[in-house]
């Protein structure tokens, strides 16, 4: 067999084998999509986004759960957002000397690999067991917790990404270093920057473990920020492993809920910030 | 070839920047060996040399930009109109003011056109919007841009072609009035209608600004300069009127490098 026949036959050997793993891969995700969306659909009805949740046994929705969920993630989100933002900037443009970026670096991703449920259980340590109860105010910010380094990687990762031509041209202008940062470098990161927060609010809206120790769930409409507030992912927990059928329909309809959310969250990031990010 | 037969020679000329016994480094690699330059006001001087031979590195000192690097250091002196600009006491961005750059490649900032150039205007001065207009429109067509983009001033400057975007960001360059243009390699990126518009452009400017200008291209040098600097491994080997330099150098390796039998 000549060299040129056998990297022929290596080639399509590697190409089925690659195959194949994506094939696997993509199996369990579509059976997975499948299986939601088929109890998913069945049990989305209008009452879901105009009743409370109901006690067991009789018909009820998903709105104190769906309005917690929203508002929770959006305060923790722009309670982080900022936090993240300016940390990514001091790494991507300050850090290049001393020892205080490394080690941030380092510290932030520990914490951005860190079990969720560790960050729930810190702030019920923290906070929660201070003031006795659980509450909105902690679930933010465990929230919070979780945005902060998904925030933090991204954008120091963007800002990397901006040629240091850019930097260089802006202050060859005589630009200080704020208004080349503010003006030239997120500028064409912007995208990219905006790209990772919205990772980081699909990330959190699915997140029961830090909720399950900080907000726990509300039966009622609530908008207490010191009392526990309901929200969708503890009650999809607490209702699927509830013997109660019309129960386990609602956790599935919250399940679905959640998934398409966060799809139409991805979809949103994809179309909006497309062949936004300039190409030097 | 523009008029540079009745050139005189760089050290009779008004200098508008002079450079005293200039090393650079690196960190521990020595760029640029003692250099000592006197570059004329009002006219155009090129650096030439093969690759790493510190011609960027020597005009990268004139505004300290290496100042961004924590580990590349310059030692010597080099005065402009008189005033030592190494001296830690000068202040980075008023010297930048005085001095211009523009890159090798076109680096457009992401926003509009306008804005390109109202970026560094903004910083020195604060007029009302129209005045700007004006200075805009100014800019643009010292760097024969304005007919292209007049209609499109609030799109994007990354949205411009490679040679519009050089031009742009000459323009930008110029907005700021400064009093000398260093130019490092602005052609080398751009195909040869683009090229020739640049230095139509350099000859042009020569007017008001004293430009440097960092080039490969040996014909270019010759076209476009009126002194040339030739530099190898960080020295500098031979300086003086652009023709003298192309069609007798003084010196051996000046030779073999124009005639390519070197580099």
């Amino acid at each position: 067999m000549s060299l040129y026949a056998r990297r022929l036959l290596t080639n399509r050997f590697n190409l089925l084998v690659s195959l194949f793993a994506m094939l696997f891969g993509l199996f369990w995700l579509g059976w997975i999509l499948f299986t939601l969306f088929e109890a998913g659909f069945r049990a989305l009805t209008p009452d879901l986004f105009l009743q409370m949740t109901p006690p067991p046994g009789s018909s009820g929705g998903l709105l104190n759960a769906i309005a917690g969920s929203l508002f929770m993630a959006a305060a923790g989100t722009l309670l982080g957002t900022p936090i993240g933002i300016m940390a990514g900037i001091y790494l991507a443009e300050f850090g290049s000397r001393g020892w205080l970026a490394p080690i941030t670096r380092f510290i932030n991703d520990i914490l951005l690999s860190a079990p969720s449920i560790v960050i729930g259980l810190f702030i019920y340590e923290a906070y929660v067991v201070h003031v006795r109860h659980f509450s909105a105010w902690a679930g933010i910010m465990a929230l919070a917790l979780i945005v902060i380094p998904v925030v933090i990687r991204t954008t120091e990762n963007m800002l990397r990404l901006v040629p240091d031509s850019l930097r260089e041209a802006a202050a060859a202008l005589g630009a200080p270093q704020w208004k080349v940062i503010s003006f030239v470098t997120v500028r064409a990161a912007k995208a990219g920057i905006i790209t990772g927060i919205l990772l980081a609010v699909a990330r959190i809206s699915g997140e029961t473990a830090p909720l399950l120790f900080t907000a726990l769930n509300n039966q009622f409409w609530s908008l207490n920020m010191n009392a526990p507030m309901a929200n969708l992912p503890v009650v999809i927990f607490q209702f699927a492993m509830s013997p109660y059928e019309d129960w386990q329909r609602l956790a599935w309809a919250g399940a679905l809920l959640i998934t398409l959310s966060v799809l139409a969250l991805n979809i949103f990031a994809r179309v909006v910030f497309r062949n936004k990010t300039p190409v030097y | 070839m523009n008029a540079a037969v009745l050139q005189s020679s760089p050290e009779t000329a008004v200098q508008k920047i002079e450079v005293k016994n200039l090393n650079f480094y690196y960190g521990g690699f020595h760029a640029l060996k003692s250099i000592n330059l006197a570059i004329p006001e009002r006219k155009v001087t090129a650096f030439i040399g093969p690759s790493g031979c510190g011609k960027s590195t020597l005009l990268r000192t004139f505004n300290r930009m290496y100042a961004l690097y924590p580990n590349q250091e310059a030692r010597g002196e080099i005065f402009l109109d008189g005033e030592n600009i190494l001296s830690p006491k000068q202040d980075l961005n008023r010297l930048r003011a005085k001095v211009g750059m523009v890159f090798q490649k076109p680096t457009p900032f992401p926003m509009s056109i306008y804005d390109n150039i109202a970026f560094g205007v903004r910083l020195y001065e604060s007029m009302p919007s129209r005045e700007m207009e004006e200075r805009v429109e100014w800019a643009l067509r010292k760097a024969a841009l304005w007919e292209e983009v007049k209609d499109k001033l609030k799109q994007s400057g990354t949205s411009l072609s490679g040679g519009q975007q050089q031009r742009l960001c000459i323009a930008r360059g110029i907005a700021v009035k400064p009093e000398v243009l260093l130019l490092d390699e602005p052609a080398s990126a751009l195909d040869p209608i683009s090229t020739g518009r640049i230095e139509e452009l350099v000859h042009e400017l020569k007017t008001d600004y004293t430009i440097v200008i960092v080039t490969h291209n040996m014909q270019q040098a010759a076209r476009v300069s009126d002194y040339t600097a030739y530099m190898y491994l960080g020295e500098m080997v031979e300086f003086g009127v652009t023709d003298e330099v192309f069609i007798k150098p003084k010196k051996k390796e000046t030779e073999d490098y124009i005639t390519g039998r070197f580099g």
